[in-house]
């Protein structure tokens, strides 16, 4: 492959024109539209491929740029690359559609084709949120993001799907606004939309402190940080099998994606002032979500707010930087938290799209999300009990699984900020466990709760391959986290050293 | 200087002048089954009145008419927008006005004199040639709303639209005569002379200053001026509406171009304040009150409002990236409402006018890709990118930042937020809902071509925003 090829831009644009192929083939020929679109997210996940092989890790900088004019009259360019941090999360996004796909193949009867071409859409608009280097085409893919969303919680939904979508989009959108003034004011300030320019522009504290605060509102609601979350588990209850996956995996991570990109290296000065602020938000929301998730009786919010939880170990491993400055004196330790919150990010992504998918298996039968409609299912499915015991270990945490070295690394960087911090985060090995267990328990073991149990069938083929990938994604990134953290190192340190350093 | 080149700038606007008396001519002689005749006469001279424009383009600026008339690349980009959306207009009429059996040649006579009131008022450079081609529009409107003369929705509107339209007017006047009595002149640019040399706190200026901008807020429907508007659209049949949504919105661009940036721009920091609050109350009262509206045409003329804040903060701005914003947002919007319009005209048949919010439900299971049509447009009015709407909101966000009034962006995009609510509820009806109209959808094939070209546009644009923001950068040289 000629190192010329504009690698990017094909793994934007090649799933946003199969999108719009599939729309053409119509829901008529639905094989026709089905077969196309896994077509094409194999597509794109082989074209992601030479994103990984062909990185350099030993550098901080952009790699597979390309830059053409986009709008002269605003000075916006088309300006993509990738470095250790969202090259990753590319491969996430391209490996977790194909499963999305997979996993749709033949539950979703109506309008098949309006559904497979929003999943194409949507993957290279995210696609291009993280590739993005031009503050504004980040701002349009950011944006752009909603539409298909919005379309797959409403059209494809469960019965309170109206206000879960209307609630996404106005919630997200209502973030997001902000940050465009945001951006709209750096522009001026720097001359320039470049992200990288911005990160070297002299900024006042109290310029930081709005700009991180219009940044926060935008980032916050999509990690979602406590208390702006409250859109997360209606969204996820309301979404179809797919469209969860698609949020908690991917769409969540660009809030994180955004406080690494924007926030940390753009305010640091604001983001050290304020770090208090979210490291409390982070810790209320590890330990006050998990006692909520304790709570739920519904299958998916429970894993919705192990989703709310999981994201705080995100932002705490993000902002604990200045406390560990503050408390051992040295910038060690500050990678180990970067690190953390950017493997729990991928980590997150594969877990919680897995225990989406358990539950789209078990809603594709049952029709229902409550746990208490369940008991005993490993009686009938075992191997799919199987799978759904490995991914809730991992998402409480078990050793040996992607679960562990995220949150992991996270905890050992806030021992270094402070004891309490680490004591706090380290409930959620209790809380995780317990909500998580407890599910597994209630809806896996036991006597057969009744006879709509007793006629499950073990999973089919499709789910098998699906939910067999995903374990083996798990328990590889769980035993072999090398060559994740080699990649991302650079360029989190290069991160790690400029947000210490002060603009004032 | 001789007739040809005091003429020559004008020859597009006595083109339409003749080309009007024929097409009243000529109508007035054919029998009912050839009033398709007119139709094509009326396109005809709007596609001779863009070959003339085209032809006689000047390079640069040009003054004739001792001073009263001003031809430069600005008026070329708004006359030959105006040429395209009055035919676009036209063509989506065409069959709507068949079927109500209001095919008549006045429709096309009125409507070309207004177009010739549009470019009169485009072209001034006097307070005087302003207020011509201001009336010779407005007189046309009015004659236009009331044209469904069995409906007793259209009288009203009609009946309110004059009255209200007459005191605008009048205090239009008002103001221009109290500039005269202050500066001596009617001239534009003597105007900005003398008023640069005057002290422009003084109480004179000031109050004329006022009663200007109340004549323009009301043309441009800016709260609190907006009353007529939420009626005249709904009472309006929808081809008249959309010629007001979109042709007089790129007069009343004109208007306050040529008024305020260039005739009173020495007075910018008076009136920039009182267009800020225009502004935000338009904004807040757009928006809000557009999500309690059941009828699509109503809400469309709440969400005019609101846009019609966002282009007084391009204005407001008083830098030329902020006029260009103006521009581009007001060049926008009417592709925008163009085709918001046209998608009404399209789902109304004989005797049924789907100009209420439910008349969407279940579209997408209708028709696909005339769902997916409204949806960019839909999408791109609530101004989420990548659409057109989104880089004309950017744009003026970025001229209000730009002379460090963040704070005016923040309200903006609040009410934004606010206003994508009633936007998505189209979408949800067209989308979430089932259908409860079954009929299949009837429109012509150059109707569908020319709708679907202009929903696609709202998409193109929003891709190449370029191509349309350049023209506004390249009209303001």
């Amino acid at each position: 492959m000629p190192t010329s090829m504009p690698l990017l831009s094909i793994l934007i644009w090649l799933p946003i024109l199969g999108g719009v192929a599939v729309l053409a083939i119509g829901d008529r020929r639905a094989a026709l539209a089905r077969s196309v679109t896994l077509g094409v997210s194999v597509l794109a996940l082989l074209a992601s491929v030479p994103l990984w092989t062909r990185f350099d890790p030993t550098t901080a900088a952009m790699q597979f740029t390309e830059r053409a004019a986009w709008i002269p009259a605003f000075d916006a360019w088309y300006h993509l690359g990738v470095d250790g941090i969202s090259m990753p999360l590319i491969l996430l996004t391209t490996f977790i559609t194909v499963l999305v796909v997979i996993a749709g193949w033949d539950t979703i009867k109506s309008r098949p084709a309006q559904y497979f071409a929003s999943f194409l859409i949507l993957e290279g608009i995210m696609i291009g949120v993280f590739a993005a280097l031009d503050a504004l085409l980040f701002y349009v893919f950011w944006e752009a993001m909603l539409i298909p969303m919005f379309i797959i919680i409403g059209i494809w939904g469960g019965a309170r799907r109206v206000y879960a979508t209307l609630k996404f989009f106005l919630y997200t959108f209502l973030g997001s606004v902000f940050m465009l003034v945001a951006l709209i004011y750096l522009r001026f300030e720097a001359g320039s939309y470049a992200i990288l320019d911005l990160h070297q522009l002299p900024l006042g504290i109290t310029q930081q402190t709005l700009i991180f605060l219009a940044f926060l509102a935008a980032f916050a609601v999509k990690v979602p940080m406590w208390p702006v979350h409250t859109w997360l588990p209606d969204a996820h209850v309301e979404a179809p099998t797919g469209g969860s996956v698609i949020l908690a995996a991917i769409m969540l991570k660009m809030g994180g994606y955004g406080f690494l990109r924007f926030s940390l290296p753009i305010t640091p000065d604001a983001s050290h002032a304020l770090d208090w602020l979210l490291i409390g938000l982070s810790l209320i929301g590890i330990v006050y979500i998990g006692f909520v998730a304790l709570v739920q009786n519904d299958m998916k919010k429970l894993i919705a707010y192990s989703s709310i939880a999981h994201m705080g170990f995100v932002t705490l491993g993000f902002f604990i930087a200045w406390r560990i400055m503050a408390n051992t004196g040295a910038p060690d330790g500050i990678v180990m938290g970067l690190q953390g919150g950017m493997i729990q990010m991928i980590s997150h992504g594969l877990i919680s799209g897995a225990l989406f998918l358990c539950v789209g298996v078990l809603y594709d039968r049952m029709h229902s999300r409550e746990i208490s409609a369940y008991g005993g299912v490993a009686n009938t499915m075992p191997k799919f009990a199987a799978f759904m015991v490995l991914f809730a270990m991992a998402n409480a945490g078990l050793p040996g699984t992607s679960g562990f070295i995220g949150e992991f690394f996270v905890i050992l960087a806030s021992f270094k900020a402070s004891i309490w911090y680490a004591l706090l985060a380290g409930t959620t090995l209790v809380l995780g466990a317990a909500y998580t267990l407890w599910m597994v328990k209630r809806v896996l073991y036991g006597e057969v709760a009744n006879e709509q149990v007793a006629a499950l069938q073990d999973l089919g083929r499709r789910e098998f391959v699906v939910l067999g990938i995903l374990a083996f994604a798990v328990l590889l990134l769980g035993l072999w986290p090398a060559p994740l953290v080699d990649a991302m190192a650079a360029t989190l340190q290069g991160l790690a050293d400029h947000m210490v350093q002060s603009k004032l | 200087m001789n007739a040809v080149t005091t003429f020559a700038p004008v020859s597009a606007e006595i083109f339409l002048a003749a080309a009007v008396c024929v097409v009243l001519l000529v109508d007035l002689f054919l029998p009912e089954r050839r009033r398709v005749l007119s139709f094509w006469l009326a396109m005809a001279a709007l596609l001779g009145t863009a070959a003339t424009l085209l032809y006689t383009a000047p390079d640069g600026r040009l003054v004739v008419l001792q001073g009263a008339y001003v031809t430069d690349p600005l008026s070329q980009l708004l006359k030959l927008f105006t040429c395209g959306v009055v035919a676009v207009t036209f063509l989506y009429s065409r069959d709507h006005l068949r079927q109500r059996g209001l095919f008549k040649g006045e429709y096309y006579v009125l409507s070309l004199v207004a177009t010739l009131g549009i470019f009169a008022m485009i072209s001034a450079r006097s307070m005087l040639s302003l207020y011509l081609g201001l009336e010779l529009m407005s007189l046309s409107l009015y004659t236009m709303v009331a044209f469904n003369r069995d409906s007793p929705l259209a009288a009203e509107a009609a009946m309110k639209y004059f009255v209200l339209g007459a005191i605008a007017t009048g205090c239009f006047l008002y103001g221009t005569s109290i500039l005269y009595g202050v500066t001596g002149t009617f001239d534009l640019g003597e105007l900005a002379q003398r008023a640069a040399e005057m002290d422009t706190l003084g109480l004179p200026l000031l109050v004329g200053l006022s009663f200007i901008l109340v004549g323009v807020a009301f043309k441009f429907g800016a709260v609190p001026f907006h009353m007529w508007l939420p009626d005249v659209y709904q009472g309006a049949s929808t081809p008249v509406t959309l010629f007001i949504a979109t042709a007089a919105k790129i007069a009343s661009l004109a208007m306050i171009v040529r008024v305020l940036v260039e005739g009173l721009g020495p007075l910018q920091s008076s009136w920039s304040d009182m267009l800020a609050v225009l502004a935000v109350l338009s904004m807040a009262v757009g928006n809000i009150v557009a999500i309690a509206q059941t009828n699509l045409k109503r809400m469309l003329a709440y969400s005019t409002i609101s846009h019609v804040g966002f282009i007084l903060f391009g204005i407001l701005a008083g830098t030329a990236a902020g006029l260009q914003a103006a521009i581009y947002y007001t060049l926008a919007y009417v592709i925008m409402s163009g085709a918001a319009f046209g998608m009404i005209i399209l789902l109304s048949r004989e005797g049924f006018e789907a100009d209420q919010l439910d008349d969407f439900r279940g579209l997408n299971a209708r028709s696909p890709w005339f769902a997916a049509l409204m949806l960019i447009v839909m999408f791109s009015m609530a101004g989420v990118p990548p659409l057109l709407g989104f880089y004309a909101k950017f744009s003026v966000l970025a001229a209000v930042v730009e002379v460090g009034r963040t704070w005016l962006a923040v309200a903006g995009v609040l009410f934004s937020v606010i206003g994508a609510f009633y936007y998505l509820r189209i979408v949800k009806l067209m989308y979430f809902d089932a259908p409860t109209d079954q009929s299949p959808l009837i429109a012509g094939r150059d109707f569908r071509v020319v709708l679907s070209l202009n929903g696609l546009a709202v998409l193109a644009l929003g891709i190449f925003p370029q191509a349309l923001i350049g023209l506004a950068v390249r009209a303001l040289g």
